[in-house]
């Protein structure tokens, strides 16, 4: 090792005094307990045993909970893609003030520092039976009866995970886009390029990068939630984090440290998938 | 630039010259269009919140939709004197001390990292990796491992020991990558040019590069402050038998339905407004006196 890497390693020691304790000794504590007994208090008994995993591979339980935080993660994905990428299209493309486009960009990031469980619960004054999308709709006519979908159902679910997540895609896509030198454009214009041309060949292909760090945020967090989930669906729905998040409750260990491991894998797997697409880090550090 | 277009491998629809017309500066219908959709998205954002700011100044009678029943400080009263909705003014103390206490050690953490990263080093990438694993990793999962952990090494685990760590596995790669950001701006030249003067290491960091640096260290700041002041998920198993503010707001929303937790909610809001208003304007700050002092750059 150089001189440099020396020097270097000096500087990263901290971050590694916080990572090796807390994520990486976890990450393992998890590991092991997942091919241990327990001894149905809360403890572990130290007998290697995959038991764990048939238990969670074969249950009907996993199949329909994966199924059903897929349903969530892909439709969050789609919404917050969307939404966010018309966003900091407006702002980097539409916006032509520079001071006007950052301070509506900070007027965008501003929630991502207040509680997101806050944010969450704001909703139940507008989604529920007497709140006031249904006092409007039943207002203006269009429905007789009070929608019961809209709180504590799926439906309420995805509106706070997109209300919550937008913001993961607006800000790296934002940036990949200020970072689209406008003369491109410009020539692209000039030489007869449609403005749809445009969108498909220069600005979707140049903000790739800020997609699939969006999307890389948005996919872990809703696979890695249970909060939203139990609170939004009135205890209706359950996802892969909240039905281990009841096995903890009943000192299960075991079992939700191999149905974690399981949700790490496939985490692991979606992920690498998007970073084949784009090199993440040249993207930060340029 | 032409060699961008290369590079973009972008066919410059070299068929379609016909489309040449002057371009005028009348904006397209896209604009009002996208206009409309930022409209919807920046309401979307604020009005459920401002929903629950109001609602929480409802007095005695209040419920939790509207109508507005009175108005009144009553719940933010009741907040912080009835037993029965758990020990806010405890948690609320408590997290505010463990945010100030990942504050600093994000800050100097991740400006420490954040200089290591400026040159590829060997092992480089094992550390990115390392902290994009920490930062995606979901909350529940770590907080049991660390949980586990603590277990097993027979420590009790409390908000300032396994807790603090566990929101620290959170904070810190937000804090170095927006380290990253910073310190792309951030010319080396400057501080060859102080070695070269006889300043030394220390004196390079702190008269050189902390001051360049200043208004990127803010914004570490606040995310250190903001992430850990509302983290839930990794707390949850980390905090041990005393809670932190967003634990209780989490117990609240499973057995209180009144006002309260709406006042709690203005209430904490309140105190992020504070962290984000004291940052951007120590920022805005740190610039204008830069815009007018001889160094400015």
């Amino acid at each position: 090792m150089s001189r440099q890497s020396w020097v270097a390693w000096l500087y990263v020691t901290p971050l590694m005094l916080v990572l090796v304790p807390f994520f990486l000794i976890p990450i393992l504590v998890v590991l092991v307990a997942s091919v241990l007994e327990t001894d149905g208090f809360g403890g572990l008994i130290p007998t290697f045993t995959l038991a764990n995993y048939v238990g969670v591979l074969t249950s009907a339980q996993t199949f329909h909970l994966y199924a059903a935080t897929l349903k969530f993660t892909a439709l969050t994905w789609f919404f917050t893609l969307v939404i966010g990428f018309l966003v900091a299209y407006f702002l980097v493309f539409h916006v032509k003030n520079q001071l006007l486009a950052i301070s509506l960009f900070l007027i965008c990031t501003v929630p991502f520092w207040t509680s997101n469980i806050i944010r969450m619960i704001s909703w139940i004054p507008l989604l529920g039976k007497e709140g006031l999308v249904n006092s409007a709709l039943l207002g203006t006519g269009i429905i007789r009866e009070p929608l019961e979908v809209l709180l504590y159902s799926s439906v309420a679910v995805v509106i706070a995970y997109v209300h919550q997540l937008t913001i993961f895609m607006v800000v790296p896509i934002f940036n990949s886009m200020a970072r689209i030198d406008k003369r491109v454009v410009e020539a692209a214009l000039d030489s007869g390029a449609s403005r749809l041309d445009v969108m498909r060949l220069i600005i979707i292909p140049m903000s790739k990068s800020g997609i699939a760090l969006g999307s890389i945020f948005v996919v872990s967090i809703v696979m890695g939630d249970f909060f939203v989930v139990k609170v939004m669906s009135g205890g209706g729905s359950a996802s892969v984090v909240s039905a281990f998040y009841e096995n903890v409750g009943v000192l299960q260990y075991p079992i939700a440290a191999a149905s974690a491991v399981l949700l790490t894998v496939i985490l692991i797997v979606v992920i690498s998938l998007i970073l084949r697409a784009v090199d993440i880090r040249r993207e930060i550090t340029q | 630039m032409t060699a961008v277009l290369e590079r973009l491998d972008v066919p410059m629809v070299k068929s379609r010259r016909h489309a040449a017309a002057p371009r005028s500066d009348r904006r397209p219908w896209t604009f009002y269009a996208l206009a409309t959709v930022f409209t919807l998205y920046v309401a979307a954002l604020y009005g459920p919140m401002i929903c629950i700011y109001i609602l929480s100044f409802q007095d005695v009678r209040g419920g939790l939709v509207f109508p507005m029943k009175g108005h009144s400080l009553h719940w933010f009263v009741d907040l912080f004197t009835q037993v029965r909705t758990g020990d806010v003014k405890g948690s609320f103390d408590r997290s505010i001390k463990l945010a100030v206490l990942v504050t600093v050690i994000t800050l100097v953490v991740s400006f420490m990292a954040g200089l290591a990263f400026r040159r590829r080093f060997f092992g480089d990438m094992f550390v990115f990796y390392l902290m994009i694993g920490s930062l995606v990793a979901p909350g529940l999962v770590l907080g049991i491992g660390i949980g586990l952990l603590f277990q097993w090494l027979g420590i009790n685990a409390s908000w300032y020991t396994s807790a603090l760590g566990a929101q620290l596995s959170w904070t810190l790669p937000f804090g170095v990558l927006v380290m990253f950001a910073v310190m792309s701006r951030f010319d080396s030249a400057w501080q060859e040019a102080a070695r070269d003067l006889g300043a030394s290491r220390w004196q390079t960091i702190r008269l050189v590069v902390i001051p360049i640096l200043a208004p990127g260290l803010v914004a570490v700041a606040l995310f250190g402050f903001t992430l850990s002041y509302d983290e839930f998920a990794r707390s949850l198993q980390t905090a041990g038998s005393l809670n932190t503010l967003p634990l209780e707001i989490w117990s609240m929303t499973l057995n209180v339905t009144s006002p309260s937790l709406y006042a709690l909610g203005t209430v904490t809001t309140i105190v992020s407004f504070v962290a984000i208003g004291v940052s951007i304007g120590a920022i805005v700050l740190i610039n204008r006196r830069r815009g007018t002092g001889p160094a400015s750059h």
